[in-house]
Parts: structure tokens; C-alpha cells; sequence
């Protein structure tokens, strides 16, 4: 059924049809709605979660760990300072293998202090060990939240999800969303099979271990191993509910009229949206432009992008954080994987909408219209929007 | 694609009235986006909500900067908020004021057309208190939305809010906000 609600109320209704054994939240904006519409799922008695009102994100993601360790199916949503507390956790729910879907509508990080969307809080989890999905828009935030459920959970992978979704651009604007039937939903993610459940107490086990020099390695390579896994999960778990909901998700990234494209824009989130605008108000100009988004950043389907982009002239990645001190992160990522590559586009890398500077559609026709005249790689950031 | 721009305090409504109408858009088969001006929140300050609605999948994420229709729902912001800023000079300019057209036109020397409600006056009358439930009935006018289809998403929208009689009195100042705009108005200077 087709609603117009905000990208709050599309995680929600996700967690909803999903209804978890365990939610445990904080809230912050502009995520708190997640939590609150939650709370009244619960309070309402349309679902059988024990909700978890704690002290911090710290507490909370906390929290989830336990739950998970005990066998739950566990969720929980935050932003930007929220991110940043829990982050330690991130860490542990990852190396214990738990299967915790994080929504987090992305905020900037302080200071200064400001409440609008860039990604400096996903970037500072990018090494945590959680694979990362980037929504652009409210619908596939919501379809992403089921997918990302199936992802963690399947045994190859266990490991947290995060689900970003802009913070205000999609949390807070209301657009239309087609929302499964709950039968159908629920049949898709499944019924959740825990492994070693803490609570199973005639199988006792340890969780949380000390390893030292000798087990702590091994035990790292193999949390490597379930990263590795993961993207041929994420595309069987994007194949089946592509069909079963009848939307056109196919891969780790989506290219939009990239096939003949000579300058390319490379872009997270709901920016991607706005480029779709600026490449075919170019491509009635006659200009070859395209887009390539990518749904999958953590882990980074690398081979796969350096393919879908060996044939472009120019390309522009662009990255809504700084990483102080050297390139963006998605463009380090992307200059990566064109690196094996004998023939190679030209990249260059711009800083965008960084504290929730709008991005436009002109703006971003006249990063197009600088690409012709970018003769080689750049290693020096470029800004868009910035006053200097 | 039609872009709306809605003034208001906060407290008064601009926010959920904006949502409501891109439900009654979405239920005649639009596509829709409805945000707010991400400030902070307090009681009585000037706010900002935007109405985006298409025929075709609105792809863009950005801000809405030269708006179709400009909805002023508390008159005291036509000279702070400058609402008629980026206004298309062909698009409308709706104001909430006991003024008539031509008075708005005087002021804001906006070359467009010029529609007057007296949102307040339909506010205290119908009992409801409000001035943006008119409004958004007036804007529904402006659109040339399907008043029936609109009501019956209005009723759906604050039934599960509002008490019978609070829901009747807005329906009431919603149906008195429509026949206002379709009465009070200028075309182009």
C-alpha cells in the first residue's frame, strides 16, 4: 500500500512488520521519532518488543548486545553524538558476530554543534566492523531496514547493519512509500533462528571471551571472512525481495544512464536523487553524464565499481564528510578500486553539504560542467556550496 | 511540478497542514514531499514548511527556492518572512488577513495573483482555533483539487487525533477556507 509518510514512519512501520524481540534507543534528533513511533507500536500493543528506554546510546547499543548474546532479534536506531557513544559498542557487537540492525539518520558530528544531515557519522563507524547501507530515499530506508535484518542474521555473515538514512532530508519529509503487507514482510525476513543463545541455559556458553595473542588474530580474520561473505548475501537477499516487491534492485550500487557516461558523479544518500536531475537536464543538453550510487559502502563492492566505471573520462566522488588529513573516504575507496585497472578515468573529489548545506540541482550541474576541463587526478579537495 | 511555500508561527500548524496536503495530493494519485524548515523549534517563531507535487517521481532532495504558490498563515510575517521572495511573478501569494487583495498587492507589490482569507476570523467563528485547517482548505482551492476526495483525506488524516466535535468544526473551517479562496481573488497586476 502506498502511504505519504515521513522516513521516520518507513523505519518504524519496517521495525514494525520485523517486530523484534528487543529494542533499546536513545533519543537524539533527528532520529528520535524512530523511537517514538516505536514506543507506540509497543504501548499500542501491535507488537511483542520489549522496549528498552536507557541512559545513553552507550546503554542502549549495550543494551542490544546482551539481548543478541541472549537470542534476540534485536534493533536499534541513533544520529550523529548517539553514533559517537555507542561507537565502542559498534566495535563489540562486530566482533561478536551479532546480527543488531542499526537505523542511523545521519547528523553532523560536533563542534560545532548542528543538528542537519551529513554522513560524518557513518564515516566514523566505517572501520567497525558493521556492514553499511546508504537509503535515497524514504522507500528504500524502508526496504533496506527488512533486507538489512536478512543480511546480518544469514550464518555466513553475523554481523550489525546499519541503514543510513539522511537526517532530515529523509527522516523528516514527508513522500510516498509503498509498504508491504505485514504477511508478506514477515514471511521475507523470517522467522530468526539464534545461534548459541545465551539463554538456551542446557547449552551453556561463553560470550565475550578473552583472547590474547594467541586466538585474538584468527578471531579478527574471521569476522574478515563474514565482511567477505557478505556481499553475495546482500545480493541474493536484494534478488528475492526485488521480486517479491516488485522493485528494481539490482546490485551492489545503482547506475543511473552510466552504461555510456563520460563524466560520472559518485554520490551517497539522497543527494543521488537531486544528481538524477542535474544528469538528465545535462543529457537533454547532449551531455554524456551518469550516476553511480552505491546501496552497499561497507563492504565496498570494488571490483564492481571499478568495472561499471573503467569507461568514463572523468569522475567526481563525492563526499559529504572530511576525513582531516587526506581524501574523502568514498573517494579513497573508489580511487582504490580503479587502481588495478590499466586504463583509468580521471577523479577528482568534492566535499559537499557538509552541517546540512543544501545541495541543488545547479550546484551540482556545475560540477558536470567542471569535469570536461579536469586534465588529471587530483589529490586536493574541492568544495561545493562553500563561501570562501 | 507544482512547489509550495507555507510562513507560519510555530504552534500554528504549517507543519501537519503541509503533510496533510501531500496525503489528499498522494490520494489523487501524485506523487508528493512535504518538509518542514529544519530550524529550531520554538513556539511563536517564524517557520517554514514545502510542498513538492509532481505527476512524475520527484527525484530531487534540495531546498525549495522559487515556490509556486507562497501560503502566508499569519499576516504579521508578509514584511519580516518576505514571502514573496523567489515567488514565481506568475504564481500565487495566499495570505491569511482580513485585507483584500488589493490592499496584499499594495504591500508586497507582488505582480501575481493575489488571494485573501480570513483565516482567523473562520478560526474564532468555527471554534477550532486555528487558522491553518482554512488555509489548507484555501490552498485546495488554489489547486484545483477535488474538494470531496481532499475533505475525505482531511477527515482520515485528524480523525484519529481530534474528538467528533473538534473534527466537525475543522471540517467546517476547512470547507469555509475553500470557499474563500474561490471568492476572494486578483488575478495579475
Amino acid at each position: 500500500m502506498r502511504k505519504a509518510i515521513t522516513g521516520h514512519k518507513a523505519v518504524a512501520e519496517a521495525m514494525r512488520q520485523i517486530e523484534p524481540d528487543v529494542v533499546a534507543v536513545y533519543p537524539i534528533t533527528p532520529q528520535s521519532e524512530i523511537a517514538e513511533y516505536y514506543a507506540e507500536y509497543v504501548h499500542n500493543g501491535l507488537v511483542r518488543t520489549e522496549l528498552i528506554p536507557v541512559e545513553s546510546e552507550h546503554s542502549a547499543l549495550s543494551a542490544c548486545v546482551g539481548a543478541a548474546a541472549a537470542g534476540g532479534r534485536v534493533i536499534t536506531a541513533t544520529s550523529s553524538q548517539g553514533l559517537a557513544l555507542l561507537v565502542e559498542v559498534l566495535y563489540i557487537a562486530a566482533g561478536l558476530r551479532l546480527p543488531i540492525v542499526m537505523a542511523l539518520a545521519n547528523r553532523a558530528l560536533s563542534a560545532p554543534i548542528n543538528i542537519h544531515c551529513d554522513h560524518s557519522d557513518a564515516y566514523l563507524a566505517r572501520d567497525s566492523g558493521a556492514i553499511q547501507i546508504f537509503a535515497e530515499s524514504a522507500q528504500e530506508a524502508y526496504d533496506y531496514m527488512l533486507m538489512a535484518q536478512r543480511i546480518a542474521e544469514d550464518m555466513r555473515v553475523r554481523l550489525p547493519v546499519v541503514v543510513n538514512l539522511d537526517g532530515f532530508t529523509l527522516t523528516h519529509t514527508v513522500q510516498p512509500v509503498d509498504l508491504l503487507d505485514d504477511a508478506v514482510a514477515k514471511a521475507f525476513v523470517g522467522e530468526y533462528k539464534p545461534y548459541a543463545p545465551l539463554l538456551d541455559v542446557e547449552h551453556p556458553v561463553t560470550w565475550g571471551a578473552f583472547a590474547m595473542t594467541d586466538y585474538y588474530f584468527e578471531l579478527k580474520r574471521a569476522q574478515q571472512a563474514g565482511m567477505e561473505a557478505a556481499p553475495a548475501v546482500f545480493l541474493e537477499v536484494q534478488r528475492e525481495f526485488a521480486k517479491i516487491a516488485g522493485r528494481p534492485y539490482a546490485g551492489f550500487f545503482e547506475a543511473y544512464k552510466l552504461a555510456d557516461a563520460e563524466y560520472v558523479l559518485v554520490v551517497l544518500g539522497s543527494t543521488a536523487g537531486t544528481a538524477k536531475v542535474a544528469v538528465d537536464t545535462l543529457r537533454a543538453r547532449g551531455m554524456r553524464v551518469g550516476l553511480l550510487k552505491p546501496w552497499l559502502w561497507r563492504p565496498f563492492p570494488a571490483q564492481e565499481v571499478a568495472a561499471a566505471l573503467a569507461h568514463a573520462k572523468v569522475v567526481a566522488v563525492l563526499d559529504r564528510a572530511l576525513s582531516f588529513g587526506t581524501m574523502g573516504a568514498l573517494f579513497e575507496d573508489v580511487a582504490a578500486a580503479l587502481y588495478p585497472l590499466e586504463k583509468r578515468p580521471i577523479l577528482v573529489n568534492y566535499i559537499y553539504g557538509l552541517g546540512g548545506r543544501d545541495t541543488t540541482v545547479p550546484d551540482l550541474i556545475r560540477v558536470f560542467e567542471e569535469l570536461p576541463h579536469v586534465a588529471r587526478t587530483e589529490w586536493a579537495l574541492r568544495y561545493i556550496g562553500l563561501r570562501e | 511540478m507544482k512547489e509550495i511555500r507555507w510562513h507560519g508561527r510555530g504552534g500554528q500548524g504549517a507543519k501537519t497542514v503541509s503533510q496533510i496536503l501531500a496525503q489528499i495530493n498522494l490520494r489523487e494519485g501524485k506523487f508528493v514531499q512535504a518538509f518542514p524548515e529544519f530550524g529550531p523549534e520554538r513556539s511563536g517563531a517564524p517557520v517554514r514548511a514545502y510542498n513538492r507535487i509532481s505527476d512524475e517521481e520527484i527525484l530531487v532532495h534540495s531546498g525549495v527556492y522559487e515556490p509556486d504558490i507562497a501560503v502566508v498563515i499569519d499576516e504579521t510575517l508578509l514584511d519580516s518572512e518576505r514571502p514573496t521572495e523567489g515567488l514565481k511573478p506568475d504564481g500565487v501569494l495566499l495570505v491569511n488577513t482580513a485585507c483584500s487583495p488589493e490592499e496584499i498587492r499594495a504591500r508586497t507589490k507582488f505582480p501575481g495573483r493575489i488571494v485573501t482569507v480570513d483565516a482567523d476570523r473562520i478560526a474564532r467563528e468555527t471554534g477550532t482555533g486555528f487558522p491553518n485547517i482554512p488555509m489548507l482548505g484555501a490552498v485546495v482551492a488554489v489547486l484545483g483539487t477535488d474538494y470531496a476526495l481532499a475533505e475525505a483525506e482531511l477527515r482520515e488524516a485528524l480523525g484519529g487525533r481530534l474528538s467528533q466535535d473538534l473534527l466537525a468544526k475543522n471540517l467546517q473551517a476547512f470547507r469555509a477556507g475553500y470557499e474563500a479562496a474561490k471568492e476572494v481573488t486578483v488575478g495579475r497586476a
